[in-house]
């Protein structure tokens, strides 16, 4: 079977609430596939659940076919940015060098050719010069591209990123966005979660759309349809109550004084 | 006090030795349990040790060092598993479980240390340093087991170091890599706890946490390199174990616990107040450094707006007329006169009037021009109304560095004028 990931039966609770519900689908190898949907729709739920992060309340994953374990060395996880304090004493290239360690290898020293390869990986993001940094003197996008190169650092075969465009400048997300394509030219497949309704045609072969419950899935064309949005975003699609929220939230007035523009 | 520090003195030796073990010991484990955020965690171990203490004396009925050892760690371990346990099952948040399991570990530690000494038994004189720490009675046999425990957890920090600091770092990247985590944490947990309940007997349960964290937290400030940290830490918790020991040699009155505990303190307040970058008094001068740019920006702005033909020769201007152009104090205008002359952006014309330097008035066209820029970008990008961004653009103009000065232009293009129509000043070289 030519199939990156299998999902069958799925199901997660927090405190007895199902944060995901039977999820099943099955995801093709080597395209660069999106996972969307509202707030709390559990596509962070989904991600950690792939990699065994959180305790499945039932279903079982299969990657390349096989279980977690067998082929563990063959997937890379990006977490969210906001889940590790960047204040953190640790340099980047220590961050991105936690790519080359592994089970069995803990307590190894580093080879030269590891060290190469974390190199090779921030230079492909563009962060070789921020090499000896501390952290938290970068850019949110800084730090998400920081993340991106210990994933390469793995030469994994398949990538999965929770929101790698999230708060990212935008030569940092132009940086991201052509590794994407570079990887999935090379056969890799890569699994992002993502919240951008504007840049998904741009981005994604395919689509998981998800609302607790599994909306749809497949290749974008047939996937990414009002009828689908609607589905998996129910009322909260509405425009109206958007730009209210807007305007509430950042206090923008709600009629301006005089047109800058014109003179 | 040449005793002392010649260490010739057996008794001394071993006060001075023991002490700096403990110190060192507790300062090593600690940076993990600094970075890891977890130091309430460290003081509720050290609280929970006692009745652990007590019960292994109330067992065997020996006052062993290493008898006692091993109750306090399995009591600090039990105290762990407790706040676990409490999180898991009830609906509890940590800190509440942390502050429970701590109290009530310790008021169970104290039950049992006073049914202990009411029962006379002749053999439990000097259980309860433990309460409060005793250095200053440790013996030889002591010493040695400090020794062997500070050799284990160097080593085992050693061999341990990178997976201990990524799994502080990235607990669930950690576990994607297969490490075994729980191992580690056990690991980690157990350190602690093994330093904590050896340090207990020189500052007492009640000061340990101090032990764990302080010196981690001073060292922090001094650098963003996690070994340098740890080793930095060390030293923290080496000299104040020597030191706290060579006050109460001075002094016998004097107790050495309190003592090492407000050593650390004072080496913490020395490192906020004067790290480098991240100390109260480095950032203090950059501000300063801060406003004497802007003042210096101010005053040949204002030359640049009393400049009639904007070229060389340049009118001269007394300091009235500077303060009257924008609201300078008497006193400040004139350092900041005398701050420019150093660097020639202005000359003396006269006795109170000054003039501006054809370098000035370059520096000075740098300034107008980000003010104009950042003008441009409020009003065009973010649709600020002109009348609106001229408050803004006096605070960011000291701020935007040449860098993103180019950003402005690029995205900009070279705009002619502000949104008051005010031109803005490029210079003729072709650099902007």
């Amino acid at each position: 079977m030519n199939c990156s990931i299998e999902v069958h039966n799925l199901t997660v609770a927090y405190q007895r609430k199902p944060v995901l519900w039977d999820i099943d689908f099955a995801l093709p190898q080597g395209k660069l596939i999106g996972i969307l949907g509202p707030n709390g729709s559990g596509k962070t739920t989904l991600l950690k659940s792939i990699m065994g992060l959180v305790k499945l309340s039932s279903g079982h994953v299969k990657i390349f076919d096989q279980s977690l374990d067998e082929v563990r060395h063959r997937i890379s996880y990006v977490p969210q940015r906001e889940s590790v304090d960047w204040d953190f004493p640790i340099s980047v290239r220590e961050v991105v060098e936690m790519g080359r360690y592994r089970k069995g290898h803990l307590l190894r020293r580093l080879s030269r050719e590891d060290r190469q390869i974390a190199a090779d990986a921030l230079e492909k993001v563009g962060m070789s010069n921020f090499a000896s940094r501390q952290i938290s003197q970068l850019s949110g996008g800084q730090q998400q591209r920081v993340f991106v190169a210990r994933a390469l650092a793995q030469q994994a075969d398949l990538y999965l990123m929770d929101e790698p465009f999230a708060g990212v400048d935008a030569a940092s997300e132009e940086a991201i966005l052509t590794l994407l394509k570079e990887m999935q030219a090379k056969g890799k497949t890569v699994l992002i979660v993502h919240h951008d309704l504007q840049t998904v045609n741009q981005v994604f072969d395919n689509l998981v759309l998800l609302n607790t419950r599994l909306v749809a899935e497949g290749p974008v064309e047939k996937v990414f349809t009002q009828e689908n949005l609607r589905a998996a975003y129910g009322g909260k699609l509405n425009i109206l109550s958007r730009v209210a929220d807007l305007v509430g939230n950042r206090e923008f007035p709600v009629r301006e004084a005089r047109d800058p523009e014109k003179p | 006090m040449i005793e002392f520090f010649t260490l010739s003195d057996p008794n001394v030796r071993m006060v001075t030795l023991g002490s700096m073990l403990l110190g060192a010991s507790a300062a090593i484990v600690g940076t993990f349990t600094f970075v890891r955020k977890r130091a309430l965690i460290g003081d509720a171990i050290a609280h929970s040790v006692l009745p652990g203490v007590c019960l292994a004396f109330m067992i065997s009925g020996d006052k062993h060092p290493l008898i006692l050892l091993a109750g306090a760690v399995v009591a600090g371990w039990i105290s762990l598993l407790t706040i676990d346990g409490v999180v898991n099952v009830s609906k509890l948040k940590t800190d509440t479980a942390i502050g429970a399991v701590l109290s009530v570990f310790f008021g169970l530690g104290i039950l049992l240390l006073t049914a202990i000494q009411q029962s006379g038994n002749a053999n439990q004189a000097g259980l309860d340093k433990f309460l409060f720490g005793k250095a200053a009675s440790m013996t030889e046999q002591d010493v040695w087991i400090f020794g062997l425990v500070a050799v284990v957890l160097v080593v085992v920090i050693a061999l341990f170091l990178r997976p201990f600091l990524h799994l502080a770092f990235d607990r669930d990247f950690s576990r994607t890599r297969g490490y075994p985590v729980r191992a580690l944490e056990f690991l980690l947990s157990t350190i602690t706890v093994l330093a904590v309940a050896v340090g207990i007997q020189a500052v007492g349960v009640v000061l340990m946490a101090a032990l764990l964290i302080t010196p981690a937290a001073a060292a922090r400030y001094w650098t963003d390199r996690f070994v340098v940290m740890l080793l930095l830490s060390a030293g923290f918790g080496l000299l104040a174990g020597y030191v706290g020991a060579g006050v109460s040699y001075a002094a016998p009155s004097m107790p050495t616990g309190p003592w090492i505990v407000m050593l650390l303190t004072l080496v913490a307040l020395v490192s906020v107040g004067f790290a480098p970058k991240r100390g109260i008094f480095a950032r203090y001068q950059l501000q300063r450094q801060n406003s004497r740019k802007m003042l210096a920006e101010n005053i040949l702005k204002a030359f640049y707006k009393m400049d009639r033909k904007k070229s060389a020769p340049y009118d001269a201007h007394t300091e009235a007329e500077l303060q009257a152009t924008r609201g300078f104090r008497r006193e400040e205008l004139r350092k900041g006169l005398n701050r420019l002359r150093r660097r020639n952006l202005v000359e003396k014309a006269g006795s109170k009037s000054w003039q501006i330097t054809e370098l000035g008035m370059k520096e000075s066209r740098r300034v107008v021009r980000l003010h104009r820029l950042w003008e441009v970008y409020l009003n065009r990008r973010l649709q600020h109304a002109p009348d609106h961004v001229h408050n803004s653009a006096e605070a960011i103009e000291h701020v935007l560095t040449p860098e993103i000065e180019a950003e402005l232009l690029r995205e900009l293009g070279k705009p002619q004028t502000d949104p008051h129509e005010s031109p803005i000043p490029y210079e003729q070289n072709g650099n902007h």
